[in-house]
């Protein structure tokens, strides 16, 4: 203690030279050195230039006394503690009163008892070490703090950019997401794809902050980058999951809707892995629609052991889709009452011109003062027409480097490999190789998505088509075709013959599947215009779409011919 | 601390008990719940008679047992679920990775 005190000096302010003589004396003997002032101004003097950690000041002191001074020290903005001592003859309790509201910290009695003041010295000498040592943690604290909320807000600024970019601009998509923290936990993600649909992930990673938002990272640039190439729902969650999966720590994970919205077909693909059940509100009578969570969330289970198989529900111009995460539902009141997921499917059923805002208003209601714990997060994405969805697929992002402008080539898909893989990305890129093609990307993707299906689902699988005319048997039409992938066997055979060496280019695609075929002279052909029901929109696309299209065979093939113009 | 546990009575079985909202202010005093026993247990129960809420961390807490108590060959009972919490579990699809009563 003594050996640690030697470079402190103490102030000792008295007007009694006796009395400051006996003082300084036993306070050197205590290990500091010590600096003497005669009154209260030179008292001020001296602490400015020594600036002592203790102070013995004696109350009654001419020019200016003890409290005075007192107060000066206590008011003086230096960060650091300085411990104030009266040196007092008072004995009146009410002036030794005065003496600790004028700032002091203590007070000694005259004459002075040498073991009670070499006492109250290392008293002191503790406070001040305390003082000093929480002074340190605190500046260390204040620096990584700073530290922290600039790391922060760096990770934020790249989250951001990552969560919520893409097509949410689109005059159809409302959305909402409001952060609970500097960081949100909820991802929204939309992206035209080429074959003119519109894909959408909405997530919500476990817990808040940084943590739940490190895995958003890689989710934003598998779904992104999978999208825009023509993967499917299934192939982008089979990814997003086998991501996760293996960089996610046990116990974090992403629960997460992914949905295809096509205006063209009329249809949503979606797959929900522990997200609420979604909602499509159809105007008028008909009876709204849940998308009801099947799956696990994203990360939890490894790849072999998810199923993604997504479910298909038909969805018309103006029909509205709402997606939330659990933030909505779950908001308490103070009594702890949920707003619920009752209440929420009322609120969003009323047709409302601001559906989240008015939604958002009756959570905030529900809650009063109460805070918020979660984040809420909510898309409505109202049904388009072909016309008017605008999904316009930027083609440059997949234009080849050289090029081959005159090539052919044939691929065959067989049994199981037809229910876990989708050839048509990796077809479409091989596609785009040759460089005027690029510009119609979407136009190929349509024709050979249309192609493919036809062959895999009325060849191979042997479903009927007019099923898909009524509204139950489009699901019951959706089942059937799960229950057959499972043990198909069979195959689907692509020829490509690619010519754009002229001014106006000619691919010619064929598909042959390995089905029964059918009579098409009965049918009236491919080329049949007019309203043929859900399960004729395909075909009739086709022949809109390509110069030429015509069965051959037995029905079983379908060739194809696109006609572009190449600019050579 | 309104997590504790015991030894079932055929010696072998954790019984977990979580009061009130089981939510990432718990993650600590679960965990030491089932690590810090001197002999692993064959069987872990969690008991949720008296949780009133869970959230997603939870949910996690709930995964990082699972894979302690031995992942896909665990055995992880969680019985006495409330309405609210039973239907936190049918959405996040738990129920395929638990046995949920």
């Amino acid at each position: 203690m003594v050996s640690q005190a030697t470079t402190e000096s103490i102030l000792i302010a008295d007007d009694n030279l006796v009395d400051r003589t006996i003082l300084s004396k036993i306070v050197r003997q205590s290990g500091y050195s010590v600096v003497q002032a005669k009154d209260g101004v030179e008292a001020l003097e001296l602490y400015a230039q020594h600036s002592p950690r203790i102070v013995l000041l004696d109350a009654l002191m001419p020019r200016l006394d003890g409290f005075a001074v007192a107060r000066e020290i206590k008011n003086s903005p230096a960060g650091e503690f300085t411990s104030v001592v009266f040196l007092t003859s008072l004995t009146a309790a009410d002036e030794l009163a005065s003496c600790v509201n004028a700032g002091g910290d203590d007070f000694l009695s005259k004459p002075y008892n040498k073991v009670i003041l070499q006492a109250k010295l290392r008293a002191l000498q503790r406070v001040q070490d305390l003082h000093s040592k929480m002074q340190q943690q605190s500046s260390e604290l204040r620096k990584h703090n700073v530290h922290l909320v600039q790391e922060q807000e760096a990770a934020k600024a790249m989250f951001d950019s990552v969560a919520t970019r893409g097509f949410l601009d689109a005059p159809y998509i409302n959305y909402l997401l409001s952060p609970l923290a500097v960081f949100n936990g909820d991802v929204l993600m939309a992206a035209p794809t080429p074959r003119e649909t519109l894909m959408l992930l909405l997530g919500d990673f476990t817990g808040h902050g940084l943590t739940a938002s490190i895995g958003a990272m890689p989710l934003s640039e598998i779904f992104y980058g999978m999208a825009q190439k023509g993967f499917s729902v299934s192939d982008i969650v089979h990814e997003c999951n086998r991501k996760l999966n293996s960089i996610l720590p046990i116990g974090y994970f992403c629960c997460a809707i992914v949905a295809e919205l096509d205006f063209r077909k009329q249809t949503i693909n979606y797959w929900n892995g522990g997200l609420p059940p979604g909602f499509l509100i159809r105007p008028g009578a008909e009876a709204t629609v849940t998308l009801e969570p099947e799956h696990l969330p994203l990360g939890v289970l490894p790849s072999t052991r998810i199923s993604v198989v997504p479910k298909v529900i038909e969805a018309h111009p103006g029909d509205r889709l709402i997606l939330t995460t659990d933030g909505i539902i779950e908001a308490q009141n103070l009594e702890g009452e949920q707003f619920g997921y009752e209440r929420f499917a009322e609120e969003i059923a009323e047709p409302h011109e601001k559906c989240i805002e008015h939604l958002l208003a009756e959570v905030q209601e529900h809650m009063g003062e109460q805070s918020r714990d979660d984040d809420f997060t909510m898309a409505e994405i109202t049904m388009q027409s072909p016309e008017t969805a605008q999904v316009q697929f930027d083609s440059k992002s997949l234009e080849g480097e050289l090029g081959a402008d005159v090539w052919r080539s044939t691929y065959e898909l067989r049994d199981c490999s037809l229910k876990q893989f989708n050839p048509l990305p990796m077809l479409v890129r091989l596609l785009m190789h040759c460089p005027s093609l690029n510009a119609h990307v979407g136009d190929i993707q349509i024709v050979l998505s249309e192609l493919y299906s036809n062959a895999l689902e009325h060849g191979v699988l042997g479903l009927d088509s007019t099923l898909k005319q009524s509204a139950t048997g489009f699901q019951q039409y959706y089942e059937q075709r799960a229950a057959r992938l499972e043990s198909i066997k069979g195959s689907v055979f692509f020829e490509f013959d690619c010519d754009a060496r002229q001014p106006e280019g000619i691919l010619k695609i064929r598909v042959t599947d390995s089905g029964d075929g059918f009579d098409f002279r009965q049918c009236g052909g491919p080329n049949a215009k007019g309203n043929l029901g859900y399960h004729g929109r395909g075909l009739s696309l086709l022949s809109d779409l390509c110069h030429q299209v015509q069965h051959e065979g037995s029905g079983n093939t379908v060739s194809a011919e696109m006609h572009w113009e190449t600019g050579h | 601390m309104s997590v504790s546990s015991n030894i079932a009575t055929d010696g072998n079985s954790l019984v977990i008990q979580v009061e009130g909202r089981f939510d990432f202010s718990e993650h600590e005093a679960f965990r030491q719940c089932y690590e810090l026993q001197g002999n692993k247990p064959d069987r872990f129960v969690v008991d949720l008679r008296q949780t009133s809420y869970l959230d997603s961390s939870a949910l996690g807490m709930l995964l990082l047992l699972r894979d302690y108590a031995g992942g896909d060959e665990a055995s992880v009972e969680i019985i006495n679920c409330s309405q609210d919490v039973k239907k936190i579990f049918s959405i996040s699809n738990f129920d395929q990775l638990f046995a949920i009563h």
